[in-house]
Order: C-alpha cells, then sequence, then structure tokens
C-alpha cells in the first residue's frame, strides 16, 4: 500500500488507520466478546509506548529494526502486567467496572507525568530517528501496524471459534447463569483482558517509534480509548470486522476534521457529537444492523416466496 | 503532629466540596442508573459561569447561584431527556458512560472555545485569608466553601427527607417498579432528580472556583476523584457518598502532607484498591452475589 | 435415606426484614422434594441461599455430605448442583445447541478448543431429541418461546450429569401442555436415577409429583413428609390460610 501511495500524509493516515483498526480489534475482545466496557485501554497504549521509549534509552537496544522485534516482548509483558490490575476490576460488573478502568487511565497518566527519572516526565521521552531510507521511510512502520492488526484479529477470530470465546460470549448474555452452569468466568474474563492490553501496547510501541518521542498526556490519552471504543460501536460490538469497518470510517474522517478545525476545541465537539449521533442512533452498529437488514429481507422473500407458490399450486 | 492536624483540617474542608459534588453524582445515579461522567465538565461550566458573574457583573459567587442553579437545573433536565431517557433501561448504566463522557467532551470543547485554556480562578476579596484558630490555619475561603457546600447538602437531604417530591424520588430510586405501581411519574421524578443532581453542580462549581484555579480540561482531575468516591460510598448512596468524600479529602490531604503533594492523587488510587478488595459493592451499597 | 442437601439453621435478613429465620431441611438422593410454602415463606430465598446466589448471615449447608462453607454458583455446579431461574434464563445470543456446549464440563476450561466438540454436539443432540426441541438446534436461544427457553434451560442443566437439580417454578407462565411434558421429564431423569428439589406454588403439580414435601412459613420449616401427610398437617393449612 505504501508502496502505491508515496505522498507523506497519505502513509501515515493508511499507518493510523490500521492503528486504530488494530486498537479497536483488540479493544473488542473485551468489550465486543464479553461486554465489559473497558474506558482504560489507552493506558496500556501508553504503558507500550513508554516501554519501547525506556527499552531504549535505559538499556540501549539499539536502532534500526530492532525496537520492531521488540514487540512481541512488550505485548507479553504488559499482557501479563495488566493481570492484578484485571483481577482487581473484575471483582466488580458493567458501570463500577468502567469507573475503575477510568480511574487506572488517570493513574497511568500521573505516573508518566511523574516517574521522571524513567519517563521524562512531561518533558516526555524520545527515541533516536531511525536511519531507514527517505524514500520509504514510513513504510516499516506500516508492516508493523499492519503486522499488529492481522495479529489481532487472527487472535479475535481464533477466539470466537474456541471456547473461551463461547465462555466470553455467554458471559455478555449472562454471566450469572453461565457462572451457575460451572463455566471458568475469571479465566475466561483475565486471558481475554491480558491478550486485548497486549495487543494494544503493541500497536503503542510502533507509535512511539513513528513519532519518535512521546509526551504523557498524548501516550495516555482518554482521547484514545473514546477512538477505539466509539470505532467498535460504529461498526458493530463483537463482530469480526466491525472494529475494522469503524477505523477505516473514522480514523480518516478524523484526520480530516483535525485537517479542517485544526483548533482542538472544535475537533473535541466535533468527536463528541459524533459519538453521540452514534450511541443514540445507531447503537448496534452497522455489521449487526446490516445483518438484521438482510435477515428481514430474506424472513419477507421467503414468505412471498411461500405466497406465491400456495397461490400456484392451489 | 501538628502538621497532621492541620492537614486533617485541611482534608476536611476540601472533603466538604468533594461531599457536595459527589452527592449530585450519587443521585444521578440513584434516580436514573446513569453515571454522569459530565458532571465534572458541568462542575467546570459551573465554576465558569459564576466567575463571568463576578468578573463582569461583580456578583458574589454565592449571590449568583439563584440565578445559576434554576439554569443548571434545566440544562440538566434537558441533557436527561434529549441523551439519556432514548437508551434502553438494560444498556443504560453502561452506555450512559460513553453518552455522558461525549458530553463532557463537548462541554469541555465549548468552554475551551469560549474562555481559552488559561487557568481560571473566582478571586473574591476574602480570597487570601486565613483564620488562625487554635495555632491551625483555616483558609477563609475553603471555609465558606465547607459551610456552603453543606448547607447546599443539607438542603438536599431536606428536600429528600421531607418534600412530596423527595419521597417520590426516594421511592423511584429504592424500586422504581413499585414506585410506579404508587402512581408515581417515574419519568418525571427523574428527570427533575437528574436535574437537581445537575443544580448542585453549579453550586458546587461556585464553590470551585473560589478555592481551586480551573481550565476546562479540569473536569477529568475532578470526575476520576468523585468516580472513586462514589464506589467508595456505594453506588446510589448520598450518604455514602459524603462519608466517603470526606474520608478521601482527609487520607489524601494527610498523605500530601505527610509523605508526598505530587503523588496525593494516588491516595483514591490506592484506597479504591482496597476498597475494591475487599468489599466490591462499597461502604454502603447492595451486597449481592452475582444477580438473582 | 441418605441425605444429599442438608439445610442447617440457614439465616438471612434483608434490613429489617428476616427473610430466613432459622430454616432447616434435608434433601434425600433419589427423591423429587417439593419445596412450597405461602407468599412471603422465604422459600424463593432460601433457594438462592442454597445455590450460591445470596450469601447467608448464618447456617449450614452441606451437599453430599461435605460442608460447603462459601456457597458458589460455579463450584456448586462443578460438585453438581445446578439450578434452573423462574425466568428461564439462557444466553439469547447463542444458539440452541452452543448453550447446551457450554454446560458441559470440559467447557469450564475456557481454552482454545472449538466451541462445541463433535462428543458436545452428539450429547446436545440427545438431549434435544428427548425434549423434542431438535428443529430448532441451529436457532439462536432468542428465537425460541418461553416454554422452550425454560425446556431448554432445563436441559442444559442436565448436560454436565448433575447429582441435584433444583427447579426454580417449573410450571410457571407456561401452558398446561408444557406442564405435563415438564412434568414427564422430570419423573423420567428420577427414573434414572436424578435428585429433584422443587420449588413451586402450583399446588397440584407439586402434589402429583413430588415424594416429599417440604413446608416454609414465615422464613422456617413447619413441615417435612410425605405429600398427603403435608397435605393434611393443620399448621401447613394455617399458614396458607391463616393470616
Amino acid at each position: 500500500m505504501p508502496y502505491v501511495f508515496t505522498a507523506p500524509w497519505v502513509q501515515d493516515l493508511f499507518i493510523f488507520t490500521v492503528m486504530y483498526a488494530a486498537l479497536a480489534s483488540a479493544w473488542n475482545i473485551v468489550g465486543g466478546y464479553s461486554g465489559y466496557i473497558s474506558l482504560g485501554h489507552a493506558a496500556f497504549f501508553g504503558l507500550g509506548a513508554y516501554a519501547v521509549a525506556i527499552l531504549f534509552e535505559h538499556i540501549s537496544i539499539g536502532g534500526g529494526y530492532r525496537p520492531f522485534f521488540v514487540l512481541p516482548l512488550v505485548g507479553v509483558a504488559v499482557g501479563i502486567a495488566s493481570l492484578p490490575i484485571a483481577w482487581v476490576a473484575y471483582r466488580t460488573r458493567a458501570a463500577t467496572f468502567a469507573i475503575v478502568t477510568i480511574t487506572l487511565l488517570f493513574v497511568a497518566q500521573q505516573l508518566a507525568f511523574n516517574l521522571h527519572s524513567l519517563t521524562g516526565g512531561s518533558q516526555g521521552a524520545t527515541m533516536p530517528t531511525p536511519s531507514f531510507p527517505v524514500a520509504t521511510y514510513n513504510v516499516p512502520f506500516y508492516f508493523a501496524m499492519l503486522g499488529i492488526l492481522a495479529l489481532a484479529m487472527l487472535i479475535s477470530w481464533y477466539i470466537r471459534g474456541s471456547k473461551l470465546g463461547l465462555a466470553l460470549f455467554a458471559i455478555r448474555d449472562d454471566e450469572d447463569r453461565a457462572r451457575g452452569l460451572g463455566v471458568q468466568t475469571s479465566f475466561a474474563k483475565l486471558t481475554s483482558f491480558a491478550v486485548s492490553a497486549g495487543l494494544v501496547a503493541m500497536a503503542g510501541g510502533v507509535w512511539a517509534y513513528y513519532l519518535t518521542f512521546i509526551y504523557p498526556q498524548f501516550a495516555v490519552d482518554p482521547l484514545i480509548t473514546i477512538g477505539m471504543v466509539l470505532m467498535v460501536y460504529l461498526g458493530g460490538r463483537g463482530t469480526l470486522w466491525g472494529p475494522v469497518l469503524g477505523a477505516f470510517i473514522l480514523v480518516p474522517a478524523q484526520k480530516y476534521l483535525a485537517y479542517q478545525l485544526g483548533a482542538s476545541q472544535l475537533y473535541l465537539i466535533g468527536y463528541a457529537s459524533v459519538f453521540l449521533v452514534v450511541m443514540l442512533l445507531l447503537p448496534r452498529g452497522i455489521l449487526p444492523s446490516l445483518a438484521d437488514l438482510a435477515r428481514r429481507l430474506r424472513v419477507r422473500h421467503d414468505r412471498e416466496r411461500r405466497r406465491v407458490e400456495e397461490a400456484a399450486t392451489s | 503532629m501538628h502538621v497532621f492536624v492541620q492537614a486533617c483540617i485541611l482534608g476536611l474542608l476540601t472533603g466538604g466540596v468533594y461531599a457536595l459534588m459527589a452527592s449530585g453524582l450519587a443521585l444521578g445515579f440513584g434516580v436514573m442508573r446513569v453515571i454522569n461522567v459530565a458532571q465534572g465538565a458541568l462542575i467546570i461550566l459551573g465554576a465558569y459561569l459564576s466567575y463571568s458573574l463576578y468578573t463582569s457583573l461583580h456578583i458574589d459567587p454565592f449571590v449568583g447561584l439563584v440565578v445559576l442553579t434554576p439554569l443548571m437545573f434545566l440544562l440538566g433536565t434537558g441533557l436527561q431527556l434529549v441523551f439519556l431517557r432514548p437508551l434502553r433501561d438494560e444498556e443504560r448504566e453502561e452506555l450512559s458512560l460513553l453518552v455522558t463522557w461525549a458530553i463532557a467532551l463537548g462541554i469541555e470543547g465549548i468552554l475551551s472555545l469560549a474562555y481559552s485554556t488559561t487557568y481560571r480562578s473566582t478571586i473574591t476579596g476574602y480570597a487570601d485569608h486565613s483564620w488562625s484558630i487554635g495555632g491551625y490555619y483555616v483558609s477563609v475561603a475553603r471555609a465558606y466553601a465547607f459551610i456552603a457546600s453543606f448547607a447546599v447538602i443539607g438542603l438536599l437531604f431536606a428536600v429528600l427527607k421531607f418534600t412530596k417530591l423527595g419521597r417520590a424520588i426516594r421511592a423511584t430510586v429504592q424500586n422504581p417498579m413499585a414506585a410506579r405501581l404508587l402512581g408515581i411519574d417515574t419519568r418525571v421524578v427523574s428527570a427533575v432528580g437528574f436535574g437537581l443532581s445537575v443544580a448542585t453542580a453549579s453550586a458546587a462549581g461556585a464553590v470551585y472556583g473560589i478555592v481551586f484555579p480551573f481550565n476546562p480540561g479540569s473536569h477529568y482531575d475532578l470526575i476520576s476523584r468523585l468516580l472513586t468516591i462514589i464506589v467508595l460510598g456505594g453506588l446510589g448512596s448520598l450518604g455514602g457518598a459524603v462519608i466517603a468524600a470526606l474520608f478521601m479529602g482527609v487520607s489524601e490531604s494527610v498523605f500530601s502532607a505527610e509523605v508526598s503533594p505530587i503523588w496525593s492523587s494516588f491516595t483514591f488510587f490506592i484506597v479504591l484498591i482496597v476498597v475494591l478488595v475487599l468489599r466490591p459493592q462499597g461502604l454502603f451499597g447492595a451486597r449481592v452475589r452475582g444477580s438473582i | 435415606m441418605t441425605p444429599l442437601l442438608e439445610v442447617e439453621e440457614a439465616r438471612k435478613r434483608f434490613g429489617g426484614v428476616v427473610a430466613v429465620d432459622g430454616c432447616s431441611f434435608t434433601v434425600a438422593a433419589g427423591t423429587i422434594t417439593g419445596l412450597i410454602g405461602p407468599n412471603g415463606s422465604g422459600k424463593t430465598t432460601v433457594f438462592n441461599l442454597v445455590t450460591g446466589y445470596l450469601p447467608a448471615d448464618a447456617g449450614t449447608i452441606r451437599f453430599g455430605g461435605e460442608t460447603i462453607r462459601r456457597p458458589d454458583p460455579t463450584t456448586l455446579a462443578r460438585k453438581g448442583l445446578i439450578r434452573t431461574f423462574q425466568q428461564a434464563r439462557v444466553f439469547p445470543n447463542l444458539t440452541v445447541v452452543e448453550n447446551l456446549a457450554l454446560a458441559v464440563p470440559s467447557s469450564r476450561a475456557g481454552s482454545l478448543r472449538p466451541r462445541v466438540t463433535p462428543q458436545e454436539r452428539e450429547h446436545a443432540e440427545e438431549l434435544l431429541d428427548d425434549f423434542t426441541l431438535t428443529q430448532h438446534k441451529h436457532s439462536l436461544a432468542s428465537e425460541l418461546s418461553f416454554g422452550q427457553r425454560k425446556l431448554l434451560e432445563f436441559a442444559a442443566t442436565l448436560m454436565s450429569r448433575p447429582r441435584l437439580v433444583l427447579l426454580d417454578e417449573p410450571a410457571a407462565g407456561v401452558n398446561p401442555v408444557l406442564v405435563e411434558r415438564i412434568e414427564h421429564h422430570i419423573r423420567r431423569l428420577h427414573g434414572e436415577g436424578l435428585t429433584f428439589l422443587v420449588v413451586e406454588h402450583d399446588m397440584p403439580f407439586v402434589m402429583r409429583l413430588c415424594e416429599p414435601v417440604i413446608v416454609l412459613d414465615r422464613g422456617r420449616t413447619i413441615a417435612e413428609g410425605p405429600a398427603a401427610d403435608v397435605q393434611l398437617d393443620p399448621r401447613v393449612l394455617d399458614a396458607y390460610l391463616g393470616d
């Protein structure tokens, strides 16, 4: 793709679109499959971003392509690190769970700001610019993000078809009934959360390297969570392609708005409006609504056909 | 020891303001099962409006409340009607979080446009004064804020306990279906209740603006504290919210004085974790091991 | 008579209301035991205590001779105690077969095995056949009628071959033909050795089906014994007709 379109702003658009598609797919594993709305996932994004930056600064893993190879490690590490947090959060349900995750986000932001020695505080953290050839500079980043998206989708697809997915969907429908039948709901919830967090962290790592400098308020930004959530809701919670669809619609729209309106205030209002419109008018999302429509049409078609057949035979 | 007591005093005063803010949030949850993440933004809105009234028209913030409170009440009922009523019952609790978050962002955006992002403060004549009571400093502004907060909380409790509307609200909070069977129009009641909870935001905002500097982005800090407070107190419990608020105010202040001011907001997080591990339903929340 | 479930001095209060006030009874293995009582007798609460959906304030619960310290639905299910719900709770967005596959022990490991293994599918289809739901096997549970959901829920409890099935008002909200079917299934399964505890309001249903019958009133057991005796027990008549 980036070989076809060489204008940097287009490549940048692709990178961000693919990134958000990956983030949305990852969030979907928790928010869509199990129905637990985590509003703090941006914390893991920031964690991944800072992890890569810190590995760079404090352990000198070297430049070039090395940071990309570190990503799986970062993903696994953040996934495991998220478990104790998830365990505490999962002691609650629904709204309280969401509140706990929001708190997580703010805590992560505080940590990013205050742990100067590690994160550089409000001055941010930097990574040396890799010496990729100028003409194809963005290409490695694009493929890295694409790789993460592919991984996220593969994992999502696999989980759907497995017992883990069955358990998660059952939890979404009626967690207590699932428990009553002996389903190990804790295992399912924790696993889904860790996987989701790990994927998000990897995307954060690539993002950090792409920008080469990260500031706490942008790495751990509530707007990132809102973006993920909105895209999943728009495309269809719990579906496989919904989050991707949502990202492919919203990221270009977002970039366009930012370009036209520039000022962040209008941007916020714009975001808020889109969010509200989607929530209130299309709460099930595009793909499920289309599926519903298709089914209704098919039922009507079948009924019509039967009526014709009966008329013909009588 | 002196430092500790001073911190406690300061914490208590701040806690009073938190209490007012949190009780509005708890009320909103109680009547509609809605977590109003926009409460922080509404408080900041109240702070800005109160600030404007003071700087342009020289109306003292407490006096300005006479105008602001009904306005915010109407805003609250409006928001409820347009954005929250359409949500279906089963999903309302969770979706309301997202919807109200969007509203909060919208308010933040509008405020940024109107006022820019510089920090403001409603600096009244008594702002810098402190009384010295028994060797401890008590900031005049904070003392007034505390008194005002509890006056409003008291008013709120009085309305809930002694008026017909209050009883209707309490019935709706406890058991919406039973309330409906008793002839209470729960739709009106929840609209009014929600309006009330937003109205408290105006009072809280006026008070907040006197004591703390604020800008449109301040609502994040606020709402994260408030949410922790109502989880601690137990969702929907007003009394719980007040007690939890005072407790958190003191904890934060003591931690700040004795350990470190930079990490003071961490007390909220630590307390939240402890509460969730030991008693996930909060102090006064209902305890049910799963739904029946 | 081996006791399968023993409840001893269970207590539960909600604020000022004492719902269960030192309630004790036993369910013997291999019986269809009925649990009845007038409104407010606490039978629903006791049911929830026994199945782990409400924490008891006091009292002991023993299942298969083992004292259960903090009853919890998941642990109880793994030990072989499963319940149904009055509202017929199924998983609306899963298919009928998936609803059943979920209730199987191997599902409990979460994990990456396929959603419905061939053995599970076979077992599920057998059950669906027993309950004459086979034509719906690929429908979503949300597409079933209330009566069909009750049957599905019942079938799901059987997937893990439990020792004790607690039925929460199995005849409620269901037409008489279906009530007969449900009764038939209960008898059939009982014949195969399954123990039931049935909470019901429908008196004729209980008296036809259950033996013995436990009667609660005001949070306590007031009678426990053969259906015929309980029916004539003056205390029982008093509880239902008095006040």
